[in-house]
């Protein structure tokens, strides 16, 4: 058999590029799973928010002419914009059934796709990164990566250590667990239950707002991104287990390692064993589905994901 | 304190309480007796806005609570102990006083977590296993620290002491005893009406949605036929 040499310099590129990958649907998929674990709601128009973020984002970055002030600028605004449409339109359905939070939801894709288009327009915008951030970084001898690159592996990392200590130390996230578990009693002992669902909805949406912006000087910010993150970020929580902050974790980096290996490395690991030929040929087909043929297994090994959080 | 009249409570179309009558005072304990079915957790839940009344009027201290969210009353000063526990199961037991704990009141020498093992000493051993993971008489002695933790002036227990073995039993009915008189008054549901009779001020009983007899500890002992008819005993 002919083996390839593998080229470690790139499996590890890849690697690296499999971690941002998996920690930016981390931050989508974190609050998606807080709002459908806790508030019991499925929200389709989470991948809107996420695109949303890197709108208002490219216009910051344009209008104060910095990215990163842009970004601490753009997280609280789609924190707010969460909020209000927590008020206005979601905690109406929270009683409804999950069908009917998907038609709502749906419909809410329809009104801020069309929303950002009337602002922004149909094309996409490129966002330009402060020249600092926009080099490369030698990790090390003959290892070079996009600095940005490992600038959005520090930032998800620090979100992902400080969502880890607001759900499992604070007085907060006692509540936002006691809250997924029995939110009637947590109202009956005195807890504006209600508001304090607001908050894990706008705290959900300032997360995805944060992948958006992340993301944006990579591909740049466009209308079909939230639709294309939000498919991912829902096998993300299936398979790590709904409402489970580190099933959530866990499972955005395995999905992010497995899509990028995937789509490098299938063809060679196929050659092994078929034709270079058949093997060109049928890694693209199947790396696309690689998520979910893990999706499969895991759900049929554990129907309640890697880490089904207890809650009754 | 707490004074209820010609309250009516509706599930859906079907009515649970036909116009509930109960009134009881400051650092009192009263009782809330009767069969399963009655209505007695309805009227603890329309109480704390959990089941919001139909109709009629609850006040407690003069302020009038049908309408109210359950969060607003439960900060008037109102700790609910329910029925089967409800301790949040993916909480440690010290997360479990912790979570909800308050002091709107602003009550002088509040409860704190280290007050509530002085009363159940038996909890501060277990602070740190999950909420799921306790005994029910675990579970029902954090029940009434959880609530106390809120520092409410009114306790409501809805079976205080179900399911439990006699010694478990004899130590929340101490715990009681303790916490009661001064500013604690306390409405209680239980079973074990030899128990329930020694602690009690006023006792009602609950017969398909109405209080159908009142009085106090001596007279319902002396009551052979409403014992008879509306307890069974």
């Amino acid at each position: 058999m002919d083996l390839r040499p593998v080229d470690t310099t790139l499996l590890f590129i890849q690697i690296l590029n499999g971690v941002q990958l998996g920690l930016l649907l981390f931050l989508v998929a974190s609050g998606l799973t807080l709002v459908f674990g806790i508030l019991d709601f499925v929200n389709l128009a989470h991948g809107s928010i996420y695109m949303l973020g890197a709108f208002i984002c490219a216009s910051l970055t344009f209008l104060v002419g910095n990215f990163l002030i842009a970004v601490l600028l753009a997280v609280p605004i789609t924190g707010v914009i969460g909020y209000l449409i927590e008020r206005v339109l979601i905690r109406h359905l929270y009683a409804r059934s999950h069908l009917d939070h998907v038609l709502a939801t749906f419909g809410l894709i329809l009104v801020i796709d069309t929303t950002v288009q009337i602002i922004w327009g149909p094309a996409g915008i490129s966002v330009p990164l402060p020249d600092w951030l926009n080099g490369q970084t030698e990790l090390f001898t003959g290892v070079i990566v996009p600095t940005f690159r490992l600038i959005i592996i520090a930032a998800g990392l620090v979100v992902a250590a400080g969502l880890f200590w607001l759900v499992n130390y604070t007085r907060l996230g006692m509540l936002i667990r006691a809250g997924a578990s029995n939110s009637t009693m947590v109202s009956a002992l005195g807890v504006d239950i209600k508001t304090l669902f607001s908050l894990v909805f706008a705290l959900g949406a300032m997360l995805a707002g944060l992948a958006g912006m992340l993301i944006s000087p990579i591909t740049e910010a466009s209308i079909n991104m939230g639709g294309e993150v939000i498919i991912t970020a829902f096998v993300v929580i299936i398979i790590g287990g709904i409402g489970s902050m580190k099933g959530a974790f866990v499972a955005a980096i395995l999905v992010g390692l497995i899509d990028t290996l995937g789509r490098s490395f299938l063809d060679d690991v196929f050659a092994l064993f078929m034709s270079q030929n058949a093997a060109e040929t049928a890694a693209p087909a199947i790396s696309a589905m690689l998520i979910y043929i893990l999706m499969a297994v895991i759900l049929a090994l554990r129907p309640q994901g890697l880490f089904p959080p207890k809650v009754r | 304190m707490l004074k209820i009249s010609g309250l009516t409570t509706h599930y859906g179309s079907s009515q649970a309480l036909f116009g509930v009558e109960l009134e009881f005072g400051t650092g009192q304990v009263a009782t809330l007796l009767g069969r399963n079915g009655m209505g007695k957790t309805t009227t603890i839940h329309s109480i704390l806005g959990i089941t919001p009344p139909s109709g009629g009027s609850i006040t407690f201290d003069g302020v009038e609570l049908v309408g109210m969210p359950s969060f607003r009353i439960a900060n008037l000063g109102i700790g609910l102990v329910p029925e089967g526990r409800q301790i949040f199961p993916n909480l440690s037991l010290r997360e479990n006083l912790i979570a909800t704990a308050s002091n709107h009141l602003g009550l002088p020498d509040p409860w704190t977590v280290e007050k509530v093992y002085e009363l159940f000493p038996e909890l501060a051993t277990r602070e740190r296993s999950m909420g799921n993971l306790l005994s029910g008489g675990e579970q029902q002695m954090l029940a009434i620290g959880r609530a106390l933790m809120t520092n409410p002036r009114l306790l409501i227990l809805d079976e205080a002491t179900e399911g439990l073995a006699p010694l478990v039993r004899q130590k929340i009915w101490a715990a009681l005893n303790r916490i009661k008189g001064q500013d604690m008054s306390i409405l209680v549901v239980d079973k074990n009406l030899s128990d329930l009779l020694k602690i009690a001020d006023h006792n009602f009983i609950i017969e398909r949605g109405k209080v159908v007899w009142r009085g106090s500890s001596d007279e319902l002992r002396k009551d052979r036929d409403a014992l008879q008819r509306y307890l069974g005993v």
